[in-house]
């Protein structure tokens, strides 16, 4: 116990001096192994997010964003999730090769998570006010009655109206929107280094949406912390978001600064993401869609994952799968026909 | 300043009541008697609090309520309504199958004993082998079943065969068997049988709430904020998972009391000298017809007993579960 607490100090003095990448993923790869078969969910991803900076991956169901959150976070569902190969190393170190206990202890103070669906997420039988004091009960040993303290404070700075008297209120008497600030007030109850947010907003009106990104983003600038967004929708993080991961069947396709890829996506799954979101000028007409189905992942296709959905694929496309052909300083995509893509929107 | 909070929080959730007039009245009694009791502030927002101001002021409760806290005092005091307690044998049989009359008002059973004293003196054992059996089952289901359900794997292989085989008895003839080796059956040892045929099942229901609810996004998400395997058990996954149990085990004790009338009527439950419900049930089976007040009593207040537990666990039910408010 003795040699845990100077191990830890002496690593916190190191992290101070640590001056790489806040969160760097290496080749990750998870697979579900199933009674009859073994589902490839996240294939080899790798990226880095510094302090302060904003990485929306995106993808539609199935790609594999918020298994490869859940593997970042070590909340997998182990069996049946395994992590076969990577590491996951936050300030340098290695989080999957850590002790559990000690694990645990970064979970939710250096790195925190908000859910998708806050209803969900929080517990029923407690009030909010206590669920936001529980993060303070836990990894500061402080008293009840100062953590209820706290709890208003954060539920003050996420704007939520009233907080003195709604934090006695249960997870149920709030809105959709309000709900999930509590979400976000407890993810950044202890000023974590990253958050993590998987799909924050879908669970949302449109307009609440946006006020919820917004919240999100200054909370982010106003901690510095690194923020990862996981969204299948590429409007919400236009606003927000400094890199896009583009991940589909598990990989990443594409990755490129925000304002690069509205602009000009170089893989054709990224345009077919792009060419869907509805837009007003186009009203009247039918929107437009990717043809077939995103692939079953205890079934990858040989070659390029996205070759039978792509009306770019050549027969190299069916045997052959493209490496991550660097587009510019930063820029990559999946796609053995890049250029084509890149010039089809000049 | 910490007084004016109090009493403004207390009164938020009475907006509800507002229309019949009464609330700010209300609200300010809630105040003051929270604050007499010295209940330390932050415990007034917690689901039991709440789960007690909605048990106020629900009339099926209070009723039921009333009930159970008169057969408690009745056991716990027997003396204070029945005077001394009419033992068998030593009653004068010259006073045999008396109808309902003055000084006898539930009249006389075939051996001259008082209808009334034997009813009042029976709640005793009643009650206690309810509650016993109550708790000890509560107890062991909980501790089992959550184990089973929230560790999984081998730990819940092995228990929930145990529970399996404990649930293949058939209880009757368990109970039978069991009891029949005892010549002296007092209420606890009664109480022992019955908790023992009882668990399983108890056990099996908590096992599969608790599976459900590890499975909830909460959990998940405590998880992810940091929470240990004790805290997320028995903050996150127990007060979601013990409602089932909570009611189940509520309204059973009407049923364990009745088991134990069940089982005293075989012949295998408490014994003369002891006076219990179930005894005086049995002793009236072959006279009911002539005198039906040597059955009419003692049943009424089984089935009353047992009507206000079930209708006791019924409020309480939806008093715990804050979706329903």
């Amino acid at each position: 116990m003795m040699t845990t607490t100077t191990d830890r100090t002496a690593r916190e003095q190191r992290a101070d001096e640590y001056a790489g990448p806040l969160l760097e993923v290496d080749n990750l790869s998870v697979e579900f192994r199933l009674r009859d078969r073994t589902v490839n969910a996240v294939n080899g991803i790798s990226y880095t997010l510094a302090a302060r900076e904003t990485l929306a991956i995106l993808g539609e169901s199935g790609s594999g964003k918020s298994v490869s959150a859940q593997a970042i976070m070590g909340i997998l569902d182990s069996p049946p999730g395994f992590i076969t190969q990577g590491e996951v190393r936050f300030r340098g170190e290695d989080l999957l090769a850590m002790p559990e206990d000690q694990r645990r202890r970064i979970r939710g103070r250096r790195i925190a998570m908000v859910f998708q669906d806050a209803l969900s997420a929080l517990n029923p039988v407690f009030t909010v006010g206590d669920q936001i004091g529980e993060m303070f009960q836990v990894h500061l040993g402080m008293s009840k009655k100062d953590s209820r303290l706290r709890a208003v404070e954060l539920m003050d700075k996420v704007r939520i109206p009233s907080a003195k008297d709604r934090v006695k209120d249960y997870p149920h008497q709030f809105s959709g929107g309000m709900r999930q600030r509590v979400m976000i007030a407890m993810g950044i109850s202890l000023e974590p280094d990253i958050l993590i947010a998987d799909e924050p907003t879908t669970a949302l009106d449109v307009t609440v949406q946006a006020q919820i990104m917004r919240l999100l983003k200054e909370l982010q600038q106003d901690m510095s912390m690194g923020l990862i967004l996981i969204t299948h929708d590429l409007g919400v993080v236009a606003d927000v978001a400094d890199k896009i991961k583009v991940m589909y069947a598990g990989r990443i396709v594409e990755e490129a600064d925000v304002h690069e890829i509205y602009a000009r996506p170089a893989h054709p799954y990224t345009e077919g993401l792009l060419a869907s979101i509805p837009r007003v000028d186009q009203k009247g007409t039918a929107l437009a869609t990717i043809p077939g189905q995103p692939p079953i992942l205890s079934q990858i296709p040989a070659g390029c994952t996205f070759h039978p959905r792509c009306s770019w694929a050549q027969s190299i496309c069916t045997t052959e799968e493209p490496e991550l052909l660097t587009v510019a300083m930063g820029r990559h995509s999946r796609c053995h026909f890049w250029q084509d893509v890149l010039d089809a929107h000049q | 300043m910490t007084e004016g909070r109090d009493r403004d929080r207390d009164r938020a959730p009475n907006f509800e009541s507002a229309p019949d007039g009464g609330s700010p009245v209300v609200a300010a009694a809630d105040a003051a008697d929270t604050t007499a009791k010295g209940e330390p502030d932050e415990k007034q927002a917690t689901l039991t609090s709440d789960a007690w101001r909605e048990l106020r002021h629900n009339p099926l409760f209070i009723v039921a309520g009333l009930v159970v806290a008169l057969m408690l005092v009745i056991a716990a005091f027997p003396q204070l309504f029945a005077g001394q307690q009419p033992i068998m044998g030593q009653c004068s049989l010259s006073r045999s199958l008396l109808p309902p009359q003055q000084g006898a008002i539930f009249g006389t059973d075939v051996l001259g004993c008082d209808v009334y004293g034997a009813v009042i003196w029976g709640a005793r054992p009643s009650i206690i082998i309810g509650l016993t059996v109550t708790a000890g089952v509560g107890i062991i289901a909980t501790l089992v079943g959550s184990l089973a359900g929230f560790f999984g794997g081998g730990i819940d292989a092995i228990l929930s065969r145990f529970t399996d085989v404990m649930l293949g008895f058939p209880f009757l003839v368990g109970a039978i068997v069991i009891l029949s080796a005892f010549p002296d059956r007092t209420p606890l040892i009664v109480a022992g049988v019955l908790i023992v045929f009882g668990w399983a099942g108890l056990t099996r229901i908590m096992r599969s709430s608790v599976i459900s609810a590890k499975d909830m996004d909460y959990v998940q998400a405590a998880r992810a904020l940091g929470a240990t395997n004790g805290r997320i058990l028995f903050r996150h996954i127990l007060p979601n998972a013990i409602t089932p149990l909570l009611v189940l085990v509520t309204i059973g004790v009407g049923g364990i009391i009745g088991a134990e009338a069940a089982l005293t009527f075989l012949g295998v439950g408490l014994q003369a000298p002891t006076n219990s419900w179930g005894l005086s049930i049995s002793q009236s089976q072959e006279r009911f017809y002539q005198h039906p007040h040597i059955l009419l009593f003692p049943s009424l207040f089984l089935s009353m007993t047992v009507l206000a537990f079930i209708v006791l666990g019924d409020a309480v039910r939806d008093a715990f579960d804050p979706k329903l408010r």
